[in-house]
């Protein structure tokens, strides 16, 4: 499942430091957070309130500069490209899901799915094609045609989650989730999250809930803005050998 | 775990040899509470003696069958209708511990914290996987509370990491404690 130690990671992350503000109402948000993600690997990102969770992740995402340090995603440099050139490694390679869904009523689950595509300028017929692919891996084929309002909170999340990797997206962010969706309907999402890791997506999940993390392949913990404690999935033998009582 | 209580709810269902009883308690518990027979043919012999349970006619000399009687059946309805005990408030090992890191000087009870929270991650990982993996719905039940109880004890200990470093930035003391491992702060700290 993880990647070869050898390929290069999707994104990568190196002292990358974050300060809002300036002078005496300066406010250090990440302080030099180090972080390699692979393809095939999902790594969850934990943290208190106010750990910085959030700016690591729209600063992986392209969403917001950081003040210092290296961010590159897919070998690419984001410091160096242009706002063009951004925008379109954001829409062409990073799929970003959130905790409200960010869904357009007026436009169907397959038209929202479909719009990253069409605004990257692919043909109506492709990005329709694509939409209906991406919305058919999470099991939402049937629901294509419905606007937001007439699907359920879970399905909403999963058409979120078709429109964040639709196309080729090596690396899908992820905030909080599974927001207020119900236990079983928020272990749904993070199935369809931990599916397109074994596919070969790179996914950082942001999550303050334990149960969640353990989708992961990796568990790194934030605190005074870096990367304090990390752990890595054992083995599945240990199992039970005098584990949980 | 109350073996004396399953094997009941078993019988239950129809006479049973030793060895059924077993393999039936297994499958039905998702195989996670592993029962030797010479415990199964022990208790049995305790119920017997309570008038729980009784020999029934045995159809070949080697092997014994065993009937619920109906004080059995009686005690099997209390069961179902009596709540299992809430464990008892401060019995909690993993409290005990971190309760004595606290107040004992020259420990670091944030890396003591961060090493049980590591190892209740890694199961809770496991745990995860295996279900992940699994097709038998009696074992993911019994995964599930298993899962729920390891996040629990997880957010536990966040709080009370959370807690203690609000209490030292109080006192003055640096807000969290750098990371490092257990070991190396009681070599710190014999020094």
């Amino acid at each position: 499942m993880t990647a070869a130690p050898d390929a290069s990671p999707v994104l990568r992350l190196r002292d990358v430091a974050k300060t809002y503000g300036a002078g005496e109402a300066a406010v250090a948000a990440l302080t030099g957070a180090s972080l390699d993600v692979h393809g095939g690997e999902m790594v969850a990102v934990m943290g208190t309130s106010g750990s910085g969770k959030s700016t690591l992740l729209a600063i992986a995402g392209g969403l917001l500069a950081p003040t210092s340090g290296e961010v590159e995603v897919a070998g690419r440099p984001l410091a160096t490209l242009s706002t063009r050139r951004l925008a379109a490694v954001r829409r062409e390679v990073i799929g970003f899901v959130f905790q409200d869904f960010n869904l357009l009523p007026s436009l169907t689950a397959l038209e929202n799915v479909a719009l990253p595509l069409d605004l990257g300028g692919a043909s109506t017929a492709t990005a329709r094609s694509e939409a209906r692919r991406a919305l058919a891996t999470l099991g939402m084929r049937e629901r294509a045609r419905s606007f937001p309002d007439e699907l359920s909170g879970g399905q909403r999340q999963r058409v979120a989650i078709a429109r964040a990797i639709v196309g080729e997206r090596r690396l899908l962010l992820a905030d909080e989730p599974t927001g207020a969706l119900d236990s079983v309907t928020g272990e749904h999402v993070l199935e369809a999250l931990r599916e397109r890791a074994d596919e070969g997506a790179a996914v950082v999940l942001v999550t303050h809930d334990a149960r969640h993390a353990a989708w992961a392949d990796r568990i790194v913990y934030l605190g005074d803005g870096r990367i304090v404690d990390e752990t890595r999935a054992a083995r599945p033998e240990s199992l039970l050998s005098g584990g949980v009582q | 775990m109350s073996v004396k209580h399953s094997l009941l709810v078993l019988l239950g269902d129809g006479d049973r040899y030793g060895y059924e009883l077993r393999a039936e308690f297994e499958q039905r518990t998702g195989g996670v509470w592993p029962l030797n027979v010479g415990q199964v043919y022990s208790t049995l012999e305790r119920l017997e003696r309570d008038g729980l349970v009784l020999r029934a006619a045995a159809g070949d000399e080697r092997q014994v069958r065993y009937a619920l009687t109906e004080a059995g059946r009686a005690e099997v309805g209390a069961w179902w209708a009596t709540p299992v005990p809430v464990a008892n408030v401060g019995r909690d090992d993993v409290a005990l511990k971190i309760a004595l890191a606290v107040t004992s000087p020259g420990v670091d009870a944030g890396a003591v914290i961060h090493e049980q929270r590591r190892a209740v991650m890694t199961s809770l990982q496991e745990l995860n996987r295996t279900k992940r993996a699994s097709t038998d719905a009696a074992w993911d039940l019994v995964a599930d509370a298993l899962i729920f109880r390891a996040e629990a004890e997880i957010r536990w200990l966040d709080h009370t990491e959370q807690r203690l470093s609000l209490t030292r930035s109080k006192a003055g003391l640096p807000a969290a404690a750098p990371r490092r491992s257990v070991a190396a702060s009681e070599a710190e700290a014999a020094r």
